[in-house]
């Protein structure tokens, strides 16, 4: 668990360290997912050499269930943030419902548009090759 | 002073009380997620989040002392945000055979976020700065006050929208696909990590695995696109 969590944060240090070098408006961790991609993608690549290059862990599914357990508690990891939140809802005060009322909306109309187009794009691709 | 007073003095400046007040919060909010067999509702975030706020108001706690102990809890979103490179291998065949709807709802997603919050902004007489603030709603937090502070808004006022983002979507996204009756996994989770950032991210990975692994994908490339699309959307403002 220890070199699978030094592997995640290795990638995140790196993806740290190339946001603020490059100025791009992308989180240092959305980085480090993108160089964690690349390192199972080589991996699984070079499958002969990589167990015998490699760690075990980093191998046989451990590095994948470590990431998958950190993945299962995302939830946990909102709330330190979440209870700053309440203590600043006073930034809301003026312009309160407003606010609330356009946060809902867009929303609600920001998921429906997404999904909506999610599929109607899949279905349209699909059926020219739906016939059996 | 007396003995019980001088133990919460002291209890009450360490981080262990913090963090384990965080963990608790969250272990009973998942006992009543699991409870209502995840209802939308009783959504575990919001449920820990009202916890430890009533927490810190009962005894008066500083934010910052509290953040001495969660922290760690908060760090631990870093590495997860990394860890998302793996569901999204795993399902890699199926996120490839669905870069073209990806691509369409991505476009169509950011586009919908940005103008949907500027217009309706307007129509309520919303003050400019404000409205600003808003625009990112839909992105990562710390990429969403970035946004906000480079076009003159107010970064504490985006976080905040932020977050009230991510519950709505997280809670809203469940009940408004069965209203619509989506099926499609894929869309379902791509819709609440486009529209929720990470709290609609962790509420698909609750959901199934697949809708987690589009959650992260859209979380990713949302932010990148809001990044650029937003300073373009705020031209169009009076």
């Amino acid at each position: 668990m220890i070199l699978s969590l030094t592997l995640i944060l290795l990638a995140q240090l790196i993806g740290e360290a190339l946001a603020r070098a490059s100025n791009l408006p992308v989180p240092g961790p959305l980085i480090g997912m993108a160089l964690l991609l690349l390192f199972l993608v080589m991996r699984d690549r070079a499958s002969r050499l990589a167990p015998r290059v490699l760690a075990p862990p980093l191998v046989d599914g451990r590095l994948e269930s470590t990431g998958k357990g950190l993945l299962a508690n995302l939830s946990l990891m909102f709330v330190p943030a979440g209870a700053g939140i309440v203590g600043r809802l006073d930034v809301l005060a003026v312009h309160g419902v407003a606010l609330a009322v356009v946060v809902l909306v867009s929303t609600v109309t920001t998921l429906a548009a997404t999904a909506l187009t999610f599929v109607v794009v899949s279905r349209w691709l699909a059926k020219p090759k739906a016939r059996p | 002073m007396t003995g019980d007073f001088a133990v919460w003095v002291y209890l009450s400046r360490t981080p262990l009380l913090w963090l384990t007040v965080t963990l608790l919060a969250y272990v009973v909010a998942d006992r009543i997620a699991l409870a209502t067999r995840r209802h939308p509702l009783a959504n575990p975030v919001l449920i820990a989040i009202a916890l430890t706020a009533a927490v810190l108001e009962l005894t008066k706690t500083p934010y910052a002392t509290y953040f001495e102990g969660a922290q760690f809890v908060h760090f631990l979103l870093g590495p997860a945000t990394v860890a998302l490179a793996i569901p999204l291998y795993e399902y890699r065949a199926t996120v490839l055979r669905s870069l073209a709807p990806m691509l369409a709802a991505l476009g169509v997603g950011s586009v919908v976020a940005l103008s949907s919050a500027l217009l309706l902004g307007q129509a309520f007489g919303i003050p400019r700065d404000v409205i600003i603030s808003l625009a990112p709603k839909s992105v990562t937090t710390g990429v969403a006050m970035g946004i906000a502070q480079s076009l003159g808004g107010d970064p504490t006022l985006a976080a905040v929208i932020v977050m009230l983002t991510g519950m709505t979507g997280g809670i809203l996204v469940t009940p408004l696909m069965n209203a619509l009756r989506i099926r499609d996994m894929r869309a379902r989770g791509f819709a609440a990590g486009l529209a929720a950032h990470g709290v609609g991210t962790a509420r698909a990975f609750q959901v199934n695995e697949v809708a987690g692994a589009f959650a992260g994908i859209a979380l990713g490339f949302n932010a990148f696109l809001t990044a650029i699309l937003a300073p373009i959307a705020v031209t169009f403002l009076r």
